[in-house]
């Protein structure tokens, strides 16, 4: 019988222009030696590198300030933290915690949805109001269709604390002025005025500051990954320097049981 | 004491009762009525337990057997599987067997032959039931997400393999004798049809496709079905990788010579 699998041409045949690590010491990151060309980075223009193929070192401060102000609060009740300090308090390890943590915060309330659906929403909208649509006909078409508009509303509160401080710091280093922040604090201003009463979140202040600065939302979906590490670790670290298990701990009676409580018996 | 109400979990699943000495420890468990630790213990099989925490209620004869069937089929894809693979780079590092499990359930969440193709699928047959005619029209005209997600959009028909030849035999097998145990309309109606939806996707149906037939038969949701496919298949990354981490990395393909880098 002939073979003609489509997956024969790839066997020991891994063809990458991204990267990698030869027996003789060098490593190559898109083309560019690690040693010789990206050994002055920080940290952070390396990842953009890595992750986007930009060199930046304005984007890459931008999101810096981005990972301090708005992504690493240190509560261990917001969910994602709150798996670090679970892992903490039943003695697991830390990279185990933040894997953990990293993985939560691809979350629809938080996190990494919101930034990679709040950049899609900028440049979506900016696309329609080219072809001649008013804003309130793309806010209404996006709530009609959605329920909700990413970048926008908040759960516990209405409003945002780190928006304030997050558009002093991009305008300190010369963001803040572009057409897509501009935009995401329009549509701000007419959800805040609707029956919606939704508020700016820091996910759209971040998207069109970023959007502002070339970067798509996959490329900030990529980038933000890892944003949240700082605020999951000092969780963990608290949990685990308490008395093991002492994390908020549950008393049976605090299950709000709804069901049927009929004791029912296994049919054999 | 504080005057806030108190906060607490609600649930439909989980009753206890607590110690008579402690209020943090239960005393007694119930799950959908059933008493975990005086009965389901004693007269209940390990399916039949995995049944009533998605369902909170008891089995037919026939849907136990088939979700048997489906955890025995899927309990282990092989050591060449991409979700196996993944706990078994865990393994040949000496990394944790914590993180094998993470790696396994990360790489078998995805869209090619892992959760979230099970997701789908079910979304198929929400839609199609088992109309051919439907069927056809959405392997033709896919839905398109109509913004960005975190997941991707698929490339290829949910439940089908894009990168296979023909059916398999043990995806044969498997569907051939689920169908037979199960009684179910769908894996029936899948077994019957598979070579003219094989055409309709241009591709062979995959174990994810069967997966996807046999929880549809068993009522499960699209998201149930997601998170069972994650826990049924983890049996095999967790031995495939405690292995490999007992050789060492020395026996473990490193694709020394298969890696090119392109000037």
């Amino acid at each position: 019988m002939p073979v003609h699998s489509k997956l024969e041409k790839f066997e020991d045949n891994w063809c990458t222009s991204m990267g990698g690590w030869s027996p003789e010491g060098k490593v190559v990151l898109r083309g560019k030696d690690v040693f010789k060309d990206l050994s002055d980075s920080s940290w952070m223009e390396y990842l953009l590198f890595a992750s986007t193929g930009k060199e930046s070192s304005k984007i890459a401060r931008l999101m810096e300030g981005m990972w301090v102000i708005c992504t690493s609060f240190p509560d261990p009740r917001i969910w994602n933290n709150r798996v670090s300090a679970l892992a903490g308090t039943a003695r697991s390890t830390g990279a185990l915690a933040a894997a953990a943590s990293v993985a939560v915060t691809e979350a629809t309330l938080y996190g990494l949805k919101p930034i990679k659906g709040a950049t899609d929403f900028l440049y979506r909208a900016d696309k329609r109001l080219a072809e001649g649509e008013t804003l309130e006909q793309i806010i209404k078409t996006e709530l009609k269709q959605f329920r909700s508009v990413y970048g926008y509303g908040r759960p516990l509160v209405s409003g945002d604390e780190r928006v304030e401080p997050m558009m002093d710091f991009a305008r300190s280093i010369g963001c803040g002025e572009g057409k897509y922040i501009k935009l995401a604090f329009a549509v701000a201003e007419y959800l805040s005025a609707s029956r919606f009463k939704y508020e700016i979140n820091i996910a759209a202040v971040c998207a069109g500051l970023l959007a502002d600065e070339g970067l798509k939302p996959m490329e900030f979906y990529h980038m933000a990954t890892l944003a949240f590490t700082a605020g999951a670790m000092p969780c963990f670290i608290d949990a685990l320097d308490q008395q093991e298990g002492c994390f908020f701990p549950l008393r049976t009676s605090r299950l709000n049981f709804t069901g049927d409580e009929t004791v029912k018996h296994w049919r054999v | 004491m504080s005057d806030n109400p108190i906060e607490k979990i609600t649930t439909k699943i989980w009753r206890e009762t607590p110690e008579l000495d402690n209020p943090f420890a239960a005393a007694s468990c119930y799950c959908g009525g059933y008493d975990i630790y005086g009965d389901i213990l004693k007269n209940a099989s390990y399916i039949d337990y995995l049944y009533l925490l998605f369902k909170q209620q008891q089995p037919t004869p026939e849907q136990s057997a088939l979700l048997q069937g489906l955890a025995i089929a899927l309990a282990n894809p092989g050591p060449r599987d991409h979700s196996v693979r993944a706990a078994m780079s865990a393994g040949v590092g000496g990394s944790t067997h914590a993180s094998a499990i993470i790696a396994a359930t990360a790489v078998g969440a995805g869209n090619l032959g892992g959760a979230r193709e099970v997701f789908h699928a079910l979304e198929y047959w929400q839609q199609c039931q088992t109309s051919l005619k439907a069927w056809q029209q959405l392997i033709k005209q896919p839905p398109q997400p109509a913004r960005e997600d975190v997941w991707l959009p698929m490339e290829h028909t949910p439940g089908f393999d894009p990168n296979g030849v023909s059916c398999p035999t043990p995806v044969k097998q498997t569907l051939t004798y689920l169908a037979d145990i199960g009684q179910g309309t769908h894996l029936h109606w899948l077994n019957n049809q598979r070579t003219e939806l094989e055409a309709f996707a241009g591709c062979p149906l995959a174990f994810s496709g069967v997966a996807a037939a046999a929880l549809y038969d068993l009522d499960f949701l699209p998201e149930q079905a997601e998170m069972l496919f994650l826990l049924l298949r983890l049996p095999g990354a967790a031995v495939h990788s405690l292995e490999q981490e007992r050789l060492g990395w020395r026996k473990y393909p490193f694709f020394a010579n298969g890696f090119k880098l392109n000037p």
